[in-house]
């Protein structure tokens, strides 16, 4: 059994602990790139959004390096997404690929499927070494968290993004090769040593917080490279979602202590009250919540067509009203252009700092 | 006298706007059709306006916008480079001081400009349809024998415009030829044509946006006058056409320029001769890392004037004329 799973993000570093720790064999698709879009949209119904496109790519890249069993995410609610997999499954039977697929449906509201289709993955090990690796997996998630949120912090911080970025890969390649908490550790306090050497100019700097569906979040292929872009333009970027904080609330129950979406769901009411799929409130919710922490501004992403996102960018105005926080929305598909989502973003940069110009000017 | 040139390279016209101390055009603003050579056609631009400056005359700052900014500001050196939403609010603020709705509709893009006093508080840009209204048009026109001004100033005379499906200019014109072969008057049609593209603006790239007096109208499209009267019809307010309103990023882009020479900003302006010199574009994948961005490379002789594509910046922060740079560009592509 050879086992692959889609990529998001730096998904594939935490996974990929989690299954070797099992002693399971894995293949890993080549990172997302153009061609994966290209596999993926040939095959994929054309209004199905980007995340079904991309993991569809990724998988028959995984396939032609030897993968045959695949492990894909369910998901419940208004979303589309927990009708991917099996959407999926079928593309792959017509193309006359054969591939298992295996759909781990959310821990919260599917405990006992869940559990069996573990037992079915791991044989015979017994619940400690499990647990034991699903814990493991979990240093690995905080580890690139830390990692990735300390680059949102620096990348408009520094005169030299391009020794930040190299180091940055370089910390993922060293944390996805750790093989003991001890040496993710080092591996952390390295990089922080290292960034904090990284010459960097002073002064208060705009403040951008990034919402959306989560695929599209953490995806940089997805995003166009959103938080780099930002970064590039002097802003400092703040994701409201993190895998870890992710993986605390849906497969920990929240029991954990970081900072998770419990409370910004709480207030996404007034404006939404209700669970609209995949993270719909947890978008409303967010923008409050940076509109609060005085935030410049919001940046929303979402796959083009997303039924919850497009309900929550329906209630962003009310927020914008009552709040004063400027938001942009971006819908992302294989169709989006590079050069349109530069224009609105550094529009966008030029929008908020006039803003806060004029704040400043008022105050004095 | 001291001038201040904006240059906009869009993808349908390029526009240059040189402009005085005052900030008036000091020459008749440059109105040329890119045609998918904006190297050339930005060097031609730049030779006809040397052929009417003085010896007295001096730029003192640059500012390029529009879609190929950051080229056409690597070629002339501009000192400010500026994306086109707030290129054309700044020319509108500096038009009608008190603007608060900005309609821009250009040859592909067309954009809303939510201004309150003063400020830019909101926006959009089309995003899946309501593009290309500027070159639909063009296209009708010339479908119809008509110039672009002809076909716009026959709307006035509709007496019962007929309702054109307007979703997209595919169907727009199906609807349309359907229409005429029902034996509608052209007028009649015309004016339909320009409620629907209208109607199709103001759901899809207006959606959501508060409009207010007063509206600025500008980008090619505001010449037609049946789109003007389109919007008066909808919106029942006042639509203003700026002077200049075709080339009010190049305006603008100059205004910024201006400004950034009033702050005591030196100009990287290579001067005018840059209408003859040699370019050559050119373009290569990466392999540094697994994102194989694609890499394009501008340079003059043997000189890199630019690079830009990469996301790390490996290429982009590596032009600063260093040889050895250009040779490993040479083995990795």
């Amino acid at each position: 059994m050879k086992i692959t799973y889609p990529h998001m993000g730096n998904l594939y570093i935490v996974i990929r602990a989690l299954l070797t720790s099992l002693g399971l064999d894995l293949v890993l698709p080549p990172p997302t790139s153009n061609r994966t879009v290209e596999l993926g949209v040939r095959y994929a119904p054309e209004f199905a959004c980007f995340p079904l496109k991309l993991n569809l790519g990724n998988f028959l890249e995984a396939r032609e390096l030897g993968a045959d069993t695949i492990l894909m995410a369910g998901g419940v609610g208004p979303c589309r997404f927990g009708y991917y997999a099996q959407v999926q499954r079928e593309i792959l039977r017509d193309l006359g690929v054969s591939m298992e697929m295996v759909v781990l449906e959310p821990p919260d509201t599917h405990w006992s499927e869940l559990k069996d289709k573990i037992r079915w993955l791991v044989g015979d090990r017994s619940w400690w070494e499990i647990i034991k690796a699903i814990r493991f997996a979990w240093y690995k998630a905080r580890a690139v968290d830390l990692v990735e949120a300390r680059v949102l912090y620096l990348r408009p911080r520094v005169f030299e993004p391009f020794e930040l970025e190299s180091g940055y890969r370089e910390a993922l390649r060293k944390i996805d090769q750790a093989a003991s908490k001890r040496e993710l550790d080092s591996v952390v306090k390295g990089f922080f040593r290292f960034s904090n050497r990284l010459p960097r100019r002073s002064g208060s700097l705009l403040r951008v917080g990034l919402v959306g569906e989560i695929f599209t979040v953490l995806e940089p292929f997805a995003n166009y490279d959103l938080e780099r872009r930002l970064g590039l333009l002097g802003v400092e970027v703040t994701r409201s979602i993190f895998l870890s904080a992710w993986i605390n609330e849906h497969l920990f129950g929240g029991l954990l202590r970081v900072k998770g979406t419990k409370h910004v769901k709480k207030l996404a009411a007034p404006y939404l009250n209700f669970f609209v799929g995949g993270h719909g409130r947890e978008t409303v919710g967010s923008t409050v919540d940076f509109a609060r922490q005085g935030y410049d501004g919001v940046v929303h992403v979402a796959p083009f067509t997303c039924m919850p996102e497009i309900v929550a960018h329906s209630v962003l105005p009310s927020v914008t009203k009552d709040y004063g926080i400027p938001t942009l929305t971006f819908y992302l598909d294989e169709q989006s252009g590079e050069a349109g989502i530069q224009t609105r973003l550094e529009a966008f940069v030029d929008l908020i700092s006039a803003r806060r110009e004029r704040v400043r000017k008022e105050k004095h | 006298m001291d001038l201040f040139l904006g240059i906009d390279v869009g993808s349908v016209s390029t526009n240059l706007v040189l402009l005085d101390p005052a900030g008036e055009p000091y020459l008749t603003p440059l109105y040329l059709r890119t045609q998918g050579r904006p190297i050339a056609v930005l060097q031609q631009g730049l030779a006809l306006l040397r052929e009417q400056l003085s010896s007295r005359d001096r730029v003192c700052a640059v500012g390029t916008t529009g879609s190929a900014r950051f080229l056409a500001g690597v070629l002339v050196g501009a000192d400010i480079v500026k994306n086109e939403i707030t290129a054309h609010a700044v020319a509108a603020l500096h038009l009608v001081p008190d603007v608060r709705t900005i309609f821009e509709i250009g040859g592909q893009d067309s954009k809303i400009i939510i201004l309150r006093d003063g400020i830019v508080v909101d926006f959009a840009m089309n995003t899946v349809c309501a593009a290309g209204t500027g070159s639909f048009l063009d296209q009708q026109a010339f479908r119809l024998n008509l110039s672009i001004e002809e076909f716009g100033a026959l709307a006035k005379d509709a007496t019962n415009p007929v309702r054109i499906a307007g979703r997209c200019t595919v169907f727009a014109e199906s609807d349309m030829i359907h229409k005429q072969q029902m034996g509608h008057p052209l007028p009649d049609i015309i004016a339909g044509l320009c409620e629907a593209l209208v109607r199709n603006y103001l759901n899809n790239v207006g959606k959501g946006k508060e409009i207010l007096p007063p509206v600025v109208f500008q980008g090619g499209v505001a010449a037609n006058l049946g789109m003007r009267a389109a919007f008066e019809k909808v919106l029942k307010t006042e639509i203003i056409v700026p002077p200049y309103f075709n080339v009010m990023g190049a305006y603008g882009a100059a205004l910024l320029a201006r400004d950034y020479a009033k702050e005591g900003g030196q100009t990287s302006f290579r001067g005018f001769q840059v209408a003859t010199l040699q370019f050559q574009p050119r373009s290569f994948e990466c392999k540094g890392c697994s994102n194989a961005c694609e890499v394009i490379e501008i340079r003059e002789g043997k000189r890199v004037l630019a690079r830009w594509g990469d996301r790390c910046g490996r290429w982009g922060s590596s032009v600063t004329g260093a040889e050895e740079v250009n040779e490993e560009a040479k083995s990795i592509s």
